[in-house]
């Protein structure tokens, strides 16, 4: 019984870490836009002046 | 609300929901194997990895030809999305495969006895290899195009890791036989269906790991445009 809960305790935790790895990557990327984004409208709104 | 965003939801949902009634098939509804016991449980989910990692590839090798006939970002983006899925489920067979191995063999990895654990080893190494070479080229172009070469080439490991327990017959089980599955109904019936919800769960890893490269290709195009400025000045 022992084996069988190691066994499925490693597909929880590699299909977990996966997706984990790539949510924390996307919220990371998506803040990176917001900001770049709001750096682009500021200096173009300072061309714009 | 957008398609791309409509679909992840579905498939994020769907493969929760399949997920949780694999769950109870493998535990409460398929029967206990009279050999090897509760063990046997671990088959379903250890297949059901093995074949989306051996599927993953097969879709990095069509992502491959793909690139090279229309050289779009779109399909190294899931050449590389469906590489990473791949390996993640390979190294989940292996390990699992391992995990089963110790009760019913008597050890955790008898390699000199069974060629597959050999290959399945040197598929995992080759795979990881293809990322190896993403990271070492930088120019975007020539990282497509060879990473498309690689995942074509690459791909041949796979019929042979598949084939190598019918050529060489040692230890591992051969489950589906020219006279059928060695499996009762209520057992081939949550096999099947253990394989239907791990092809739904890497197509909504595939989304959400194809999206991620998306937006990594915004961010280089956001900080160029910002070095370049409104104007277009350096």
């Amino acid at each position: 019984m022992s084996y069988l809960f190691a066994a499925y305790a490693v597909f929880w935790t590699l299909t977990f870490a996966f997706v984990f790895s790539i949510s924390s990557r996307q919220r990371r990327l998506e803040k990176e836009i917001e900001s770049l984004q709001r750096a682009l409208e500021a200096e173009r709104q300072h061309v714009s002046e | 609300m957008n398609r791309g965003l409509r679909w992840r939801d579905l498939l994020n949902v769907l493969s929760g929901v399949m997920m949780i009634a694999a769950l109870y098939l493998v535990f409460l509804y398929a029967p206990r194997e009279a050999t090897m016991g509760d063990v046997q449980r671990i088959f379903y989910f250890h297949v059901a990895s093995a074949w989306v990692g051996f599927f993953a590839f097969f879709v990095t090798l069509l992502a491959g030809i793909g690139y090279l006939r229309t050289r779009t970002r779109a399909s190294d983006i899931v050449g590389l999305s469906s590489a990473e899925i791949g390996v993640t489920f390979t190294a989940m067979a292996v390990i699992s495969g391992s995990i089963w191995a110790k009760p019913t063999w008597n050890a955790w990895w008898p390699w000199l006895q069974e060629p597959r654990l050999i290959l399945v080893t040197i598929l995992l190494l080759i795979y990881l290899a293809y990322f190896m070479l993403r990271a070492f080229l930088e120019d975007e172009e020539q990282k497509a195009r060879f990473a498309a070469v690689y995942g074509i080439v690459a791909f041949a490991g796979v019929p042979v890791t598949f084939m190598s327990i019918h050529w060489w017959q040692r230890l591992h089980p051969i489950v589906f036989e020219k006279q059928g599955a060695g499996l009762t109904q209520p057992m081939l019936g949550t096999f099947m269906f253990c394989l239907l919800t791990f092809t739904v769960l890497y197509f909504s890893l595939l989304l959400h790991r194809s999206r991620l490269a998306s937006l990594a290709d915004e961010v280089q195009e956001l900080t160029q445009r910002l070095q370049t400025g409104p104007g277009g000045r350096k």
